[in-house]
């Protein structure tokens, strides 16, 4: 895969943790790469839990949200797990606003969202 | 704070493109931060401005390059005003599917709308649905002990 211009993705026992490289995201150039190269990650890379760290987002537009609406679906298809987390208050509303909260999985901090990946992976291992 | 200041007028005629409005919302912003306007009533005015240009742009005008997005904005230190209008056929706000139903809840588009009502004290719709007039009052800092 060649460098990503919108995420910086690290690999943590076996969940991709995908950070944003923009603290607005509102360019409609940009709203495009950032969600091909979300879509890839569950689509070309097969990658099965993903966590979203938001600690570097200030700003994002409803076509950003839209963008991971999009993405939740190519996940939920695909049986790939996605969390959000370290989304600061402003943010939080927006996604309460337009009640996102109740679609997307949302932990306080990254360390949970790994621990929560960590769980349903024992658990699914029976 | 006096609400009898004379607010300070900004207007501009904005091309029909996504990419060329930013630097106008930036200018708003700056007169707001002027005027001690706090960062979540900011972060409002920026969602409401964003979401109603890029509606007017992509829905009103339809990116048309040869139509314009007309805006004026009124800033005062305790009240943001704008009025914002396309040159397209107007439509019915009312017409616009509520994004925060259940069924709804996946659509990816739609939301701009609710945000929009959910940061402004007031959204006003007049000319057929061509022109949004948005009011934010100022929210009161918190008194000091």
């Amino acid at each position: 895969m060649g460098a990503m211009r919108r995420i910086d993705v690290s690999e943590s026992a076996n969940v991709s943790v995908v950070r944003f490289k923009d603290q607005k995201i509102i360019d409609p150039e940009a709203i495009q790469e950032l969600g091909q190269e979300l879509f890839d990650l569950v689509e070309k890379e097969d990658r099965k839990k993903l966590v979203l760290n938001f600690s570097n987002v200030e700003f994002l537009s409803s076509a950003a949200l839209g963008k991971l609406i999009t993405f939740e679906k190519k996940s939920k298809r695909r049986d790939a797990e996605l969390i959000l987390t370290n989304i600061s208050p402003e943010i939080y509303q927006v996604f309460a606003i337009t009640n996102l909260d109740k679609l997307f999985q949302i932990k306080d901090s990254e360390a949970d969202a790994l621990l929560f990946c960590r769980r349903s992976f024992l658990f699914a291992d029976g | 704070m006096s609400s009898n200041t004379t607010p300070r007028v900004i207007r501009c005629a904005l091309p029909s493109s996504l990419a060329a409005y930013h630097d106008f919302i930036q200018q708003v912003l700056e007169l707001l931060g002027e005027a001690q306007w706090q960062t979540a009533d900011l972060f409002g005015v920026h969602m409401a401005l964003e979401e109603s240009i890029n509606n007017a742009i992509r829905h009103g005008n339809k990116e048309d390059p040869a139509k314009l997005v007309h805006v004026e904005c009124q800033i005062s230190e305790d009240r943001f005003w704008a009025k914002i209008c396309d040159e397209g056929e107007g439509y019915d706000p009312k017409a616009v599917p509520d994004c925060c139903s259940p069924e709804n809840l996946e659509v990816p588009g739609g939301r701009g709308l609710t945000l929009i009502c959910a940061y402004m004290t007031s959204v006003k719709y007049s000319e057929c649905g061509k022109c949004l007039t948005l009011e934010k009052i100022r929210t009161p800092s918190p008194k000091a002990d």
